[in-house]
C-alpha cells in the first residue's frame, strides 16, 4: 500500500498581500514537498478569487504606507507573484481551492466571476471534512 | 570521493521558497540515479533543502558551506 500523502488545510480569510503571501508560500512549499494543499477562501480572501483580485491585493490600512516599498522590493528580489505561486500549486496536481458559498452571496460574486483555478464552491462541512483528516490546519 | 553532479542548479540570490521549489522541479526532470548540485545563499536554504530532500525520500549526499554559500549534492533515488 502506498504511503498516505500529508495534508495542509488553510482557511484564507484575509485578502491583503502580506497574509496572502503567507498562505501561498506555505501552500506552494507544501505541494513542492509532496503534500496536498487545501485552501478554503472565505470573507476577504474570497474576494481575491474574483478575476483580477490577486493582482490588486495590497497591504492593510495600518501598513498601507509601506505598500509601494514592499512591492518594489519583491520585484527587485525577483520574487514570484501571488498568481505565480497559485499556478505552481495548481500545476503540482496537489492543490484544491474551495470558494465559500455564503461569502459569494454576501459580496454578490458569481461562479463565472471567479478565476478558473477554483475547484469547488463549498461550505463549512467540506472544509471540516478535509481539516479533520489534515496534518496541519491554519487560518490566515 | 565526491559524486560528480549530472545537473547543477544555481539558486544564488533567491529567497524562500524559490530554492525549494526549483530544486523540486529539477528533481522531477531527472532520471533515477542522477545527482543534482544545488547552490544557494538564502540563510534559510540549508534547513529548507535538507527538509525537502527528507520529505521527498531522496538522498542528500553532501552539504558544503563556504561563507554564506551552501552547496548540496542530492541523488535521485526514487
Amino acid at each position: 500500500m502506498s504511503e498516505k500523502r500529508r495534508k495542509l488545510a488553510l482557511i484564507v480569510h484575509s485578502g491583503t498581500l502580506d497574509r496572502l503571501y503567507c498562505a501561498f508560500i506555505l501552500g506552494s512549499t507544501a505541494t513542492a514537498m509532496g503534500m496536498e494543499s487545501h485552501l478554503y477562501f472565505t470573507f476577504w480572501g474570497l474576494n481575491v478569487l474574483v478575476r483580477g483580485g490577486l493582482e490588486k491585493a495590497g497591504l492593510p490600512a495600518t501598513y498601507k504606507h509601506m505598500e509601494g516599498q514592499m512591492k518594489r522590493k519583491l520585484k527587485e528580489m525577483k520574487y514570484p507573484t501571488l498568481y505565480d505561486l497559485l499556478k505552481r500549486m495548481k500545476a503540482s496536481g496537489l492543490l484544491k481551492i474551495y470558494a465559500c458559498s455564503p461569502t459569494m452571496e454576501i459580496f454578490g460574486v458569481k461562479k463565472e466571476d471567479l478565476i478558473p483555478e477554483v475547484d469547488e464552491i463549498a461550505g463549512a462541512t467540506a472544509f471540516l471534512d478535509v481539516a479533520s483528516d489534515a496534518d496541519i490546519t491554519l487560518l490566515v | 570521493m565526491k559524486a560528480k553532479p549530472d545537473r547543477t542548479l544555481d539558486c544564488l540570490g533567491l529567497y524562500c521558497p524559490e530554492p525549494v521549489y526549483r530544486t523540486r522541479m529539477e528533481l522531477d526532470m531527472m532520471e533515477i540515479g542522477e545527482v543534482l548540485e544545488v547552490t544557494a545563499d538564502d540563510p534559510a536554504a540549508e534547513a529548507d533543502i535538507r527538509s525537502l530532500v527528507k520529505h521527498l525520500g531522496q538522498e542528500l549526499l553532501s552539504v558544503d558551506r563556504e561563507g554564506n554559500r551552501v552547496s548540496f549534492l542530492i541523488k535521485k533515488v526514487k
